[in-house]
């Protein structure tokens, strides 16, 4: 089993049409499935692979699958969340854009382990260009049997169809998603009732992200087990990582969950190094959510371990000294970079998105933006800075949806491990909007591979 | 609401057939899921989602016209007002602001004379920064109807805002 | 723990009482009564779907129930929480929900005008209430706040969108009287607003109540407006012979005036009985009603404080209580 399960097929020519697809091997984990495996067996392999939710909470697959209520009578759905939007992450666009059906085959395995016969794929407003390709793509998976009416005679029916959102963030959140998919504002629901019990249209529904529902393939094809026997303890498999900022080589890469953060900074494989030959200033290594990790904290573990792009790894620490995996959105910054600027233009996009339906985070998402922008630009003052720890502090953990915690975590981080960055600017406040703080503060640059 | 429909101001017989194909993705019933599609869809055809466009969509999909209203004031790609013929929608979030963006738009600004948010005096173009569209590897970029511009540089603007005031493409999406 | 089958025995703030399944940590206080009963600005039980929204009802859950004690790692919304058996919950006891209710408060009140001497709401406001038992003196939000023109929706209704704050009752209240609503929830975050998009007046015949379910002055009755200040008028519980509601309402009297008509609200300011429009609007002659007497005051709240000898005898208990 090659370490590239989901683009291992990703240059050859002409992937994204079917014959291609199927000449690859394509929809065979989909015969292997529907001539030789129940709905349980599929559910099984996939609790045996220590899927996790590659969406960003990294829940377990199986478990969530298993959640599935199973009333008499009442359809059950299957939705694709393809509503990627947390900055930084951009790999489910990639993988739809250039292997449709990869998504397409991961799509029936899982409607069927959850006996679901109409499922749907909910993809951003703005990647109408990648919905075109995947709609493309259904119509030549139904008009060659994979999708419709019992399937390669199994008995088994799927009704697949994409449908587009029309630019909001918080949608990407499963519940907001259902909303929207039911024509909706996109504002997230009370939780319980659970989606598993009353999700679309208050039938048993599933969420899982583009690339999750994508991984059910390879392990499907090769066994739960040998998917599990790739990655490190309880992250299994492969990830894709979106890499952007300032490196060489930005892009979307697939890794072996447990790959060293330096190797996948500095090797040639991978971003290929900081760009224009300049230092690692700090990292985000989950997409705009998760805590930026100062550089000191980026290539080792606060403990001298090395890190690894790894669930428990990227955490280790806590919101102390550690990060998430989350999305996978690996944002870099080099040390021309100011974090103030970046903490605020965050923020301001956790404003623009909030839903506004409870008064945590309406309220404070603006109230956190307004303050950053204040400092930013030279008016701050240091009470600013426990203004901004006691607003983002009564916001996390308070609010319906996890957006609140989203909006909150990094600004905590950002005053957690620059605190020293922010009080320059409202000391320096001519300095600071001539030059980065990073310039001045070489001893924060110790120790950095060469 | 005018009581006589202006002609122009209806879907063509195709766009009606493309909105019952939306409709039977759902089951019977459930019409109001095709409602953001059927948005987009009038935004093409109209230009922009005046009160007459939204209140025409509830009609055909049978809902309310406060339910239209609700969900084509959410979602941040409708347009309830006027907007140019190419909109110009300039990612400037993070990875993309760390690699330019605020640059790109003040290009824009420069180039066209307006600012962020503006339309065009002739029409054409609408300026808007946008929050994260998905490019971050790609940065800067900007969309223009349903199109992707990434690696923008001065030069790259100059050039397509040339070829679109040459060919100035339907700026909306959810038309073929 | 519940020796009744059929109930399920919760405790809050040191006080227990056994409660039919699915009842919700709110509703279970409210039948505690008292200091345990977490303030709620946007649940109103007979309205469905309302509830979750505006935090203030948060609780800590200490132990999750006598099954799983594992207490609950985040505050929770008590007015869409449902008590299982055993539960312990801490409402007022709890640091943490003191210290988020009060930043739920400052949300609040963020972009709040704070124009209490020249709304109509005040003395009646839930808001006003809360900021008074929750909030600090000075604000911390030296931003300019949002403002929005008051309109009219219809003769008898103005919004005032400045003083709302997106509790969801109005819509909720216009989903359940009619298939056929006509405002709702425009754009979203800090910048959504309530409203009907387009110049248009609520037609519905009960659509007054969205003004006796306003926690705020936002949605105000304009037959009333500026006629008094509520601590000023004198409520009595009155009805009439009424062919769209129960006719069952309270007036609020200046001297034998009628200034204004309101449904009657129980002990948590939630209305039992809507009333139609022709009853809250166009009765204010006093021949058309038959007056019951005095209207219990039971909140503790301006009104009663105001509420000098006219109470009647057996109210007194609450007001030396207040």
């Amino acid at each position: 089993m090659s370490k590239k399960l989901l683009l291992e097929h990703i240059d050859v020519e002409g992937i994204r049409t079917y014959d291609v697809y199927r000449k690859q091997g394509g929809y065979q984990a989909v015969e292997k499935a529907l001539k030789g495996m129940s709905s349980d067996d599929v559910v099984e392999e996939v609790k045996k692979s220590g899927l996790r939710g590659r969406g960003g909470a990294g829940f377990p697959t199986g478990m969530k699958w298993s959640f599935l209520a199973k009333p008499d009578g009442v359809p059950r759905h299957l939705l694709c969340n393809a509503d990627e939007s947390e900055p930084g992450t951009f790999k489910d666009r990639y993988l739809m854009e250039k292997i449709p059906h990869l998504l397409i085959e991961g799509m029936i395995l899982s409607s069927y382990a959850l006996g679901a016969n109409q499922s749907y794929i909910y993809i951003r407003g703005e990647y109408m260009f990648v919905m075109r390709i995947v709609e493309q793509a259904i119509a030549e998976a139904y008009a060659n049997g994979w999708l419709g009416k019992n399937i390669m005679g199994s008995g088994f029916d799927l009704d697949l169809a994409i449908t587009p959102g029309a630019g909001a963030y918080i949608c990407g959140e499963e519940t907001a998603l259902i909303e929207s998919l039911e024509g909706k504002r996109g504002n997230p629901r009370m939780k319980p009732p659970f989606p598993a019990v009353k999700g679309l249209w208050q039938r048993p529904t599933v969420v899982n992200n583009v690339e999750t529902i994508a991984a059910v393939v390879p392990i499907i094809q090769h066994g739960g087990d040998a998917y599990a026997a790739i990655g490190i303890g309880r992250s299994t498999g492969t990830k894709l990582i979106s890499a952007s900022g300032n490196i060489n080589k930005p892009g979307v890469y697939e890794i072996e969950l447990g790959l060293p953060v330096e190797e996948f900074i500095y090797s040639e494989e991978y971003c290929g190094g900081i760009k224009n030959g300049k230092r690692l200033k700090a990292l985000i290594p989950g997409g705009s959510s998760v805590p930026v990790l100062p550089h000191y904290l980026i290539c080792k573990t606060a403990a001298g371990e090395p890190r690894l792009m790894s669930y428990e790894s990227l955490a280790d620490g806590g919101f102390a000294t550690g990060s998430m995996l989350g999305s996978g959105g690996f944002i870099v910054y080099d040390e021309d970079q100011c974090i103030v600027r970046n903490t605020w233009n965050f923020s301001r996009f956790y404003h623009h998105e909030s839903c506004g339906q409870c008064s945590p985070c309406r309220e404070g998402t603006g109230w956190m933006e307004k303050v950053l922008h204040r400092i930013e630009e030279g008016h701050g003052t240091m009470e600013d800075i426990d203004l901004l720890w006691d607003i983002q502090r009564k916001i996390e953990g308070n609010t319906i949806c996890p957006l609140g915690d989203a909006a909150a975590w990094p600004v905590a981080a950002a005053i957690r491990h620059f605190r020293e960055e922010f009080e320059w600017h409202i000391n320096e406040p001519k300095l600071s909007q001539e030059r980065n703080y990073g310039l001045v503060t070489e001893k924060t640059f110790d120790a950095q591979p060469a | 609401m005018t009581a006589v429909m202006n002609e122009s101001r209806q879907f063509t017989p195709e766009l009606l057939e493309e909105v019952n194909r939306i409709v039977s993705l759902f089951p019977e019933g459930k019409q109001k899921s095709a409602l953001i599609r059927v948005l987009h869809l009038a935004q093409a055809h109209f230009g922009h989602l005046d009160t007459e466009a939204m209140d025409y969509v509830a009609r055909l999909l049978h809902l309310n016209p406060i339910e239209v209203y609700e969900v084509a004031t959410f979602y941040s790609m409708y347009d309830t007002k006027p907007v140019g013929k190419v909109k110009l929608e300039v990612c400037r979030t993070g990875p993309c602001m760390i690699e330019g963006a605020e640059r790109i738009i003040a290009h824009i600004e420069k180039r066209l004379g307006i600012k962020d948010g503006e339309t065009t005096a002739d029409g054409l173009f609408t300026l808007k920064s946008v929050e994260c569209l998905g490019a971050c590897g790609y940065a800067p970029m900007l969309q223009a109807g349903e199109s992707f511009h990434e690696h923008l540089t001065e030069e790259k603007v100059d050039a397509l805002i040339e070829e679109y005031r040459a060919n100035p493409v339907a700026n909306y999406m959810g038309l073929k | 723990m519940s020796e009744n089958p059929e109930t399920v025995s919760v405790t809050i703030d040191g006080k227990t009482i056994q409660v039919a399944p699915g009842t919700t940590i709110l509703n279970a206080a409210r039948q505690i009564g008292g200091e345990v009963v977490p303030p709620a600005m946007c649940y109103y039980s007979s309205l469905k779907g309302s509830g979750g929204k505006c935090r203030t009802c948060l609780v800590e859950v200490s132990k999750g129930s006598e099954k799983d004690p594992r207490p609950m790692p985040k505050l929770v919304a008590s007015c869409s929480t449902t008590v299982m058996d055993g539960m312990e919950v801490k409402n007022k006891t709890s640091e943490r929900v003191v210290d988020a209710r009060g930043g739920v408060v400052e949300f609040l009140l963020l972009n709040h005008p704070l124009d209490c001497p020249v709304c109509d709401q005040a003395g009646e406001c839930k808001l006003q209430d809360l900021a008074f038992e929750h909030g600090k003196s000075k604000t911390r939000y030296e931003f300019k706040r949002r403002e929005f023109d008051k309109i009219d929706i219809g003769p008898y209704i103005q919004l005032h969108m400045t003083r709302c704050i997106m509790c969801y009752r109005c819509v909720h209240t216009a989903n359940q009287l009619t298939d056929k609503r006509e405002h709702g929830v425009l754009h979203r975050g800090d910048a959504a607003e309530i409203g009907t998009f387009i110049e248009k007046s609520l037609e519905n015949d009960f659509i007054g109540n969205v003004i006796d379910v306003c926690p705020v002055g936002a949605l105000t009755d304009k037959t009333f407006r500026f006629r008094s200040r509520v601590w000023y008028t004198k409520p009595m519980d009155a009805n009439c012979e009424c062919s769209k509601c129960s006719g069952k309402a309270v007036l609020w009297m200046v001297g034998n005036e009628i200034a204004r008509v309101t449904g009657r609200k129980d002990e948590n300011g939630e209305v039992t009985e809507f009333i139609c429009n022709e009853c809250r609007f166009d009765k204010k002659d006093l021949s058309q009603w038959n007056v019951e007497g005095p209207r219990k005051i039971e909140r503790s709240s301006v009104i009663s404080a105001g509420h000098y000898e006219q109470t009647a005898p057996e109210h007194t208990p609450l007001l030396n209580k207040a």
